[in-house]
């Protein structure tokens, strides 16, 4: 299934989509397949720095633990408080409802070196 | 190439997510591992397994030689009974653990698929001076797990001529059942009741949508390696590669019931010395709060101090909580120390707790 063309994606599968000057990040379809249930999500909180091709947090399934690498550098302004409780909303929808943290970019022009959608689902589907 | 098991065809129809796993070409989870893991707690799954090892030891000095590898006693090992051991080197670690079938006319062992060829090399460098033939029937069979509280109901309501109702823990029938030479066994690697099967390969296309019928009035759902792992893993079942490698002992494993120290056999001495001298280091069940899991590789700590390693671990989906298995300092083992794991630099509280973490009610 091909990945929406409304945003960027990076390399190790966490998707960002500008939204009204802020930047949503989540993960894609392709990396939950790849996790299977994810049983907890460690986000930094609200205000914290993130930096482009770094760790922001870890993800957990069953079967293993991965580091999410945020796609954008900026300050965290808000997290997505409904996984504490529900970390499986990421399973069943990762492009919305599943999102990880919203970041107020220092420089919006870095979602221009991530890949686009149709380049993404190409590298993707190359595993 | 990975190699395929008779079902990886259905599997692939079914959506099956496949993963290499030991050389095969497996499915991982059909939809979801926690589901799948649920539905054998509380009705039934059915497993691909054909990846295991199949050996088969015929000629008048079989025994000899399951009793010169295995680490447990089979002399007095009935006909129609199966028996887990280890095989063990001079050193007296573990090379493998395996189940044991004595039949009629020979002997059967279901090794790990990771192990096979070095089971295989092995049973064939100790077999100088014996009487026996070893032939590896792994591609020629096929064998299914059916775990989980209905399936004894469910499938000697079915195949009643089999005598699967009246099968004893560990016991196996084997026998034709419509014209197709099976062995089954009341054994499992879930903690839950069940039976194993083996039948030929090219029978496999039949069996399972067969056996997937008998489930019409329960919930039969297949279920991958995920469920698999994390299904031992609250049964605390070892796992090779984790609990057991050529670095441990089956006694620092907590498998003593597997060591028959009253017969010889390859390892026996180092093992005597392990047993008189006590474990350096024992396999504990930690228990920890919260969701992160501890996972192999990580260190277990006291006061400061790296006393152990993690040797797997999950969220149980059955308990809700972190647990794991791990390798501690003999001193820091006893049910209750409380000792931490770091969790990739988080330090967390873990509870020593006996195993296993779940055991199924008894019907």
């Amino acid at each position: 299934m091909a990945s929406p063309s409304d945003r960027r994606y990076s390399k190790s599968h966490e998707w960002a989509k500008k939204d009204n000057g802020q930047v949503t990040v989540g993960i894609s379809q392709f990396a939950v397949d790849e996790l299977t249930d994810i049983t907890y999500v460690e986000l930094p909180a609200v205000g914290a720095a993130v930096r482009a091709g770094k760790a922001f947090g870890e993800i957990e399934s069953v079967k293993a633990t991965s580091e999410l690498f945020s796609p954008i550098s900026g300050k965290i302004v808000a997290v997505n408080e409904q996984l504490a409780d529900d970390p499986g909303l990421i399973n069943n929808d990762p492009w919305e409802a599943g999102w990880l943290i919203r970041v107020q970019p220092s420089n919006a022009t870095e979602l221009d070196a991530l890949l686009d959608s149709q380049a993404y689902d190409a590298q993707a589907g190359s595993h | 190439m990975s190699l395929r098991t008779p079902f990886c065809d259905l599997h692939e129809r079914m959506g099956a997510r496949m993963v290499d796993f030991a050389g095969w070409r497996m499915p991982l989870l059909y939809s979801s591992i926690i589901e799948e893991h649920t539905t054998c707690r509380h009705h039934a799954a059915i497993f691909d397994i054909s990846h295991m090892g199949r050996l088969i030891l015929t000629g008048p000095d079989a025994e000899k030689l399951v009793e010169k590898v295995a680490t447990r006693k089979v002399a007095d090992q009935k006909v129609g009974r199966a028996r887990y051991a280890l095989v063990c080197n001079e050193q007296g670690f573990a090379l493998d653990d395996i189940l044991i079938y004595r039949y009629e006319e020979y002997w059967l062992i279901v090794c790990n698929a990771s192990n096979r060829d070095k089971i295989v090399a092995w049973l064939n460098r100790h077999v100088a001076g014996l009487k026996v033939q070893i032939a590896d029937r792994t591609a020629e069979t096929a064998m299914i797990a059916l775990q989980g509280p209905d399936v004894i109901d469910m499938v000697s309501t079915k195949i009643y001529d089999a005598g699967i109702a009246g099968l004893k823990r560990y016991a196996f029938t084997a026998g034709r059942y419509m014209g197709i030479e099976y062995t089954i066994s009341r054994t499992g690697y879930t903690g839950e009741d069940g039976i194993e099967a083996i039948f030929p390969a090219n029978t496999a296309m039949l069996i399972w949508p067969y056996i997937s019928s008998l489930g019409e009035d329960h919930p039969l759902k297949p279920a991958g390696l995920g469920a698999r792992d994390t299904l031992r893993l609250e049964a605390a079942m070892p796992l090779y590669g984790h609990e057991l490698d050529e670095q441990h002992d089956p006694i620092s494993a907590g498998l003593s019931f597997a060591v028959s120290l009253d017969k010889d056999f390859i390892g026996r001495d180092a093992l005597a010395k392990v047993a008189e001298q006590g474990p350096r280091q024992k396999l504990v069940g930690l228990s920890m709060e919260g969701r992160k899991a501890a996972r192999q590789g990580h260190a277990v700590l006291a006061a400061g101090k790296v006393v152990g390693v993690v040797t797997s671990g999950a969220l149980s989906p059955t308990l809700g909580h972190p647990i794991a298995m791990a390798y501690v300092d003999a001193d820091k083992s006893a049910d209750g120390t409380m000792l931490s794991v770091d969790c990739r630099g988080a330090n967390l509280d873990a509870k020593v707790v006996p195993l296993p973490f779940y055991k199924a009610a008894k019907k």
